[in-house]
Formats: structure tokens, C-alpha cells, sequence
């Protein structure tokens, strides 16, 4: 089976665990439509704590509340897609503990996959629905000439920022398999990542900025391209190209996550009994 | 195919080695070597029904791991249907099936029938033969009236029992079974036992069990592997292994009021509690004989036959193994 096979496997693979998931989460309806709604309402606290401190600020670190809720919207879209797909990886490292990742290993279909679609739930739905709404909002006020271009490179943006976003989780997830109980380590990365990135790069030191473009390169999932859709100064004074890195970086970033948790994947060593 | 077939399952001297890191002060690490299972070799072939047997942390369930393609060996040769489980993990995967008696591969909220589906849809098992492999294991494990109730509400026996017939309908050639019968009743056991005969004789499917109950060995299995500390330590038939053993049955005698102790050579009283006696006699004579005689000539009340424990007759067999004396046993 070619790479492309194990891909269309593993989608399908995703889509059958996914569903049983859907299927026994509904058997608790209450606890479903409970769970939904406070989701929605947590994730849309989140931005109402950016329009608070707007109520006191006209700007942050020289950017504008339309031009920050563009920064917030891809940022919490794309790491929203990225959870919405793998966001159950930090239950790996519990399931390794107790002894049932072996059973998912006994199955014939790749194990990332159902990894991915382990404990998947619907309510995750509600980050992305709030993030494309709140760029929706900042798209249409913010300040930009929109060329078709421009355009175009907001789709990329988000489908890139997925990917980076997938890989982090994924490589955080091979990271459990060695560590076995760090998923705070892998939430301390996604989750800290996403909220980092809703603030402008102007408003951390250089130091951090130049980790997080050339280390753990989260900032071609808005910072760079955003900068180009604004017509603003790039962070680090990156070239004019770098805008449109995004697909790149995130090819380069999922690669290297897959290598990652192929290792991780051959260091298994399971439990005692 | 070849004119000789190759057998089933093949190991020719595998290993397995965990490095295993132990706190010696805060951030300070000891590490050590464990040899979970050393230079192990011994085939299975197609049809056989295999006991695996041996004391907690004797490499039974790494072995079964390694069998699987969860775990890769550190060293040797391994092949199960000629593939190499770690390398083709899920191509094996639609040819083995598994049970692990203490985990379950079923859908916890949902109703029985819907983990099925999901096995039928995973392994694209052909619709024809999943039908006909299903009605098989609802009839002979006596399913059908559970298949409709999430699997939550099953007792233990039952979801054993559902477990198993999940990991048979995708047909595959071998079987293994890591404690299937551990904490079942009485008629859950007799029920499992029953169906693994049936399915190795009608359908020739090879299984390989681990277990810590001698009845299960004992029914259902001609050949039975001891391993301990790693490696092999016996492989052959049952009735070997109590020989090498020297295990013994316990006789348990109630009397119509106290005597002295019971004379019935080869048994001897192992001990006296009022009328109560317990006699222990080689396993592999018959008890039948023994209680006859003793009935003949003792005013017997009632009685017991205790089975030697596994971990004793292969304690036993440690302590008198002598080799040469035994009948294959492999050091």
C-alpha cells in the first residue's frame, strides 16, 4: 500500500471511529446538548475578553481591533480544524497507561487515524464556527484593499495553519508514547500556541518571535501572511516571499511530525500485561 | 502453495529486551536491561489448539505482543503466515484475531450488534461472509438476545463472550486468546471452552491461549508451552508436564467421625483437621480407583479432588526438573 493508499485509509478508518464516537456520545443527549453549549459560550468568552481590553484600548501593539480579530480568527479557525481532526491526542498517553492503544494496534487500519478519532466529539465544532465568524467579522471591517489574491491567500492560510497545527499534535502525541504522561506538555504547545497567536508578533520580544518563526514555525499560520494581507511590516524583517511560506512550512512541519511519530510509534514498548 | 506446509506460527530465537530507567534521585536515572524473553524458538502449526503457560511476568504477554506486531523483537526471527508482524502489522490484522481477557475491544455505550458493524466496515469483510460468520458466533455463543443492549449492561461472561466472537469475523487463521476465562463463572467458562472446540474443529482455526486456569489446558488443549523467566522451559502434552512436575492431586475426605490416617498408597495424608483428611496423590493417577478404595474400606461421608495450581506444578517442575528424565522439556 502506497503513502497516498494509507492516506485514503486512514481518512476512511477516521470517518468510521469518528462516527461511533457521534453514535455513543448521543446516547447521553442531555450531557451532548449540555457540553455543546458551554463549549460554544467558552470558546466565545475567549474573543469577548479581546473586545474587553479594546473597551479600555484603541490598540494593541500598534494594531487595531479589526486587524487583531483578523489575527484571532485565522489563528483559532485553523487550530480549530486541527483539533476538530486530532484534537484527542492528548487521551494517547492515558490510553497507553491502561493498556488499550494495543488494542487499536490489533486493527487494520493506521493507528493515527484512530488515534485522531479517538473520543472525537462534535462539540469541538464550536471553535471553528466561532473563530470563521469572528475572521468573517474582521474580513469585512478591517481596513484592506481585497485583491483576488489577497482573497485566495486566506483559504491557504487557514489550510496551512491546520496542517501546522496537525503536525504540532501529532508530534506532541509521539511525544507521549516516549514520555507517556505529557500531554500538558502537548497541550502547553497547541493550545498556548493558538493563544499566542491572537496577539500581534509587535507585542513580544524578538527573541520569542524569531523562536516561534524559526523553531516551531506558528507564525506562517497568521503572523506572516497576515502582515501581507494588512500591508504591514513583517515581523524579523523576513522577505517579501515569505507570505506566501505558509504551504510550505506546514509540508515541511508535517513531515517531519510524520518521521517523529514513526519513531515514536517503533519505541512502543506497551504495558506489563 | 508448497507440497510441505510451512507451519503457522515460527520463532526461531527471539528476544525481547526493555530498557527500563529507574529514579535514583530527582532527574537522576539508573538504567537497566530486562530480557522479557530470551532466544525463544517453537512453531505452531495450522489446526494445533496451544496452551501458553507460565507465572506472571514469565514473557507471555510480550510473546502475544510480539506475535501481533504490537511489540518488535530486540532479536531473532519471527513469522506468523509468513509475514513479519512488526513490519506488516495491519496486513496480519486480517488475519489474526485477538482477545485480551482483561480488555475489551467493544463499544462501551453502544449496542452490541453496532461493534460488529464496525468490524464488518474496518476489515471490508465480504457481506456474505460476515452474515454467515456472525449467525455463527450469535448461535453458538448464545448472543442473540444481547445484541441489542449497549455493551455496558453485559456482564463479564457476556462481554467475553462478544469479545470473542468480534475478533472471529473477519475468519482468521489464528487465534489468540490472552485470559479468556479469567474471572468467569462456572457455565461462562464451560460456554467459552465449548465454543473454542468447536470453532478449532470445524473450522481448523489454530489458537494459541494463555491462561492460569489448568481446566482451560486441560479441555482444550493437546499441547501446552510452559515459559518462565523468558524462556521455554516445557513443550509438550499435558500429562508430560505433570510427570516432570511431579504435581500432585489433593484428595479431600470427610469421615463419618474422626480416625487415624487413611492408608491408601500412593496417597498420603498431607494432613488431619477432625474427620476432615487431605490426601495428595500423583496427578496422574486416576482418582476414581483411589476413592473407590478408600470408600471400601473407610466410612466415607464426602469428598473433594483439588487440581495441582499451575504455578505450583511448574514451581514443582523447577525444583525437580532433572534433565533427561523429561519428556521434551527444553532447557
Amino acid at each position: 500500500m502506497g503513502e497516498r493508499g494509507t492516506v485514503l485509509e486512514g481518512l476512511r478508518a477516521f470517518r468510521l471511529i469518528a462516527g461511533m464516537w457521534v453514535r455513543s456520545s448521543m446516547t447521553y443527549r442531555t450531557s451532548f446538548v449540555v457540553t455543546m453549549a458551554g463549549n460554544l459560550l467558552m470558546t466565545a468568552m475567549d474573543f469577548v475578553g479581546i473586545l474587553l481590553m479594546f473597551a479600555q484600548v484603541d490598540s494593541l501593539g500598534g494594531w487595531s481591533l479589526p486587524e487583531i480579530a483578523f489575527l484571532y480568527g485565522l489563528s483559532v479557525t485553523s487550530f480549530g480544524a486541527a483539533d476538530l481532526l486530532l484534537g484527542s491526542m492528548d487521551v494517547l498517553g492515558s490510553r497507553i497507561r491502561d493498556g488499550s492503544f494495543d488494542i487499536l494496534l490489533l486493527r487494520p487500519v493506521p493507528v493515527l487515524a484512530q488515534i485522531g478519532a479517538d473520543h472525537f466529539a462534535l462539540r469541538r465544532l464550536g471553535r471553528i464556527t466561532q473563530g470563521a465568524l469572528v475572521l468573517g467579522w474582521a474580513m469585512w471591517s478591517v481596513d484592506v484593499d481585497w485583491s483576488v489574491g489577497k482573497l485566495l491567500l486566506v483559504p491557504l492560510m487557514l489550510v496551512s495553519g491546520a496542517a501546522i497545527f496537525s503536525a504540532l499534535f501529532v508530534a506532541g502525541a509521539a511525544f507521549q508514547i516516549f514520555a507517556q504522561d505529557a500531554a500538558e506538555v502537548q497541550n502547553a504547545f497547541t493550545y498556548g500556541g493558538t493563544t499566542l497567536l491572537q496577539y500581534p508578533p509587535t507585542v513580544f520580544g524578538k527573541d520569542f518571535v524569531r523562536g516561534v518563526t524559526f523553531v516551531l514555525p506558528l507564525a506562517f499560520v497568521n503572523w506572516v501572511p497576515a502582515c501581507y494581507v494588512l500591508g504591514r511590516a513583517y515581523p524579523l524583517d523576513l522577505p517579501g516571499w515569505a507570505a506566501f511560506a505558509p504551504p510550505l512550512v506546514a509540508l515541511v512541519c508535517c513531515a517531519a511530525a510524520g518521521l517523529v511519530w514513526r519513531a515514536g510509534l517503533g519505541s512502543y514498548r506497551s504495558t506489563g500485561s | 502453495m508448497s507440497v510441505t506446509e510451512r507451519p503457522l506460527i515460527e520463532l526461531d530465537g527471539v528476544e525481547k529486551v526493555f530498557d527500563v530507567r529507574r529514579k535514583t534521585g530527582f532527574l537522576k536515572r539508573e538504567r537497566r536491561q530486562v530480557r522479557a524473553v530470551d532466544s525463544l524458538s517453537f512453531t505452531v502449526a495450522r489446526g494445533e489448539m496451544v496452551g501458553y503457560i507460565g507465572p506472571n511476568g514469565a514473557g507471555k504477554s510480550t510473546t502475544i505482543k510480539m506475535l501481533t506486531g504490537i511489540l518488535t523483537p530486540s532479536a531473532g526471527r519471527l513469522r506468523v503466515a509468513g509475514i513479519d508482524p512488526s513490519r506488516e502489522r495491519t496486513r496480519l490484522a486480517h488475519r489474526i484475531g485477538v482477545v485480551f481477557g482483561q480488555r475489551t475491544t467493544l463499544w462501551w455505550d453502544l449496542p452490541l450488534i453496532d461493534s460488529y458493524r464496525l468490524m464488518h466496515r474496518m476489515y471490508r469483510i465480504p457481506d456474505a461472509r460476515y452474515r454467515e460468520n456472525l449467525d455463527r458466533c450469535v448461535e453458538l455463543l448464545e448472543l442473540g438476545d444481547l445484541l441489542a443492549a449497549p455493551v455496558r449492561q453485559l456482564s463479564l461472561g457476556q462481554r467475553m463472550r462478544g469479545d470473542i466472537a468480534a475478533a472471529l469475523l473477519h475468519d482468521p487463521e489464528v487465534l489468540y486468546l490472552d485470559e479468556p476465562t479469567i474471572g468467569l463463572d462456572v457455565i461462562s467458562k464451560a460456554k467459552v471452552r465449548g465454543f473454542l472446540k468447536e470453532l478449532n474443529a470445524e473450522l481448523g482455526t489454530t489458537v494459541l491461549l494463555t491462561t492460569h486456569d489448568l481446566q482451560d489446558i486441560e479441555q482444550l488443549c493437546s499441547r501446552v508451552m510452559v515459559i518462565d523467566h523468558g524462556r521455554l522451559m516445557y513443550d509438550g502434552a499435558l500429562a508430560g508436564l505433570h510427570e516432570v512436575g511431579e504435581s500432585e492431586r489433593i484428595l479431600v475426605v470427610d469421615l463419618e467421625r474422626e480416625l487415624p490416617p487413611v492408608e491408601a498408597p500412593p496417597a498420603r495424608v498431607v494432613k488431619v483437621e477432625g474427620p476432615r483428611q487431605w490426601l495428595a496423590f500423583p496427578a496422574g493417577e486416576s482418582a476414581a480407583a483411589l476413592v473407590a478404595r478408600i470408600a471400601a474400606e473407610y466410612p466415607l461421608v464426602d469428598l473433594s479432588v483439588r487440581e495441582p495450581d499451575i504455578e505450583d506444578v511448574i514451581a514443582r517442575m523447577y525444583a525437580g526438573a532433572v534433565p533427561g528424565r523429561t519428556e521434551k522439556a527444553v532447557s
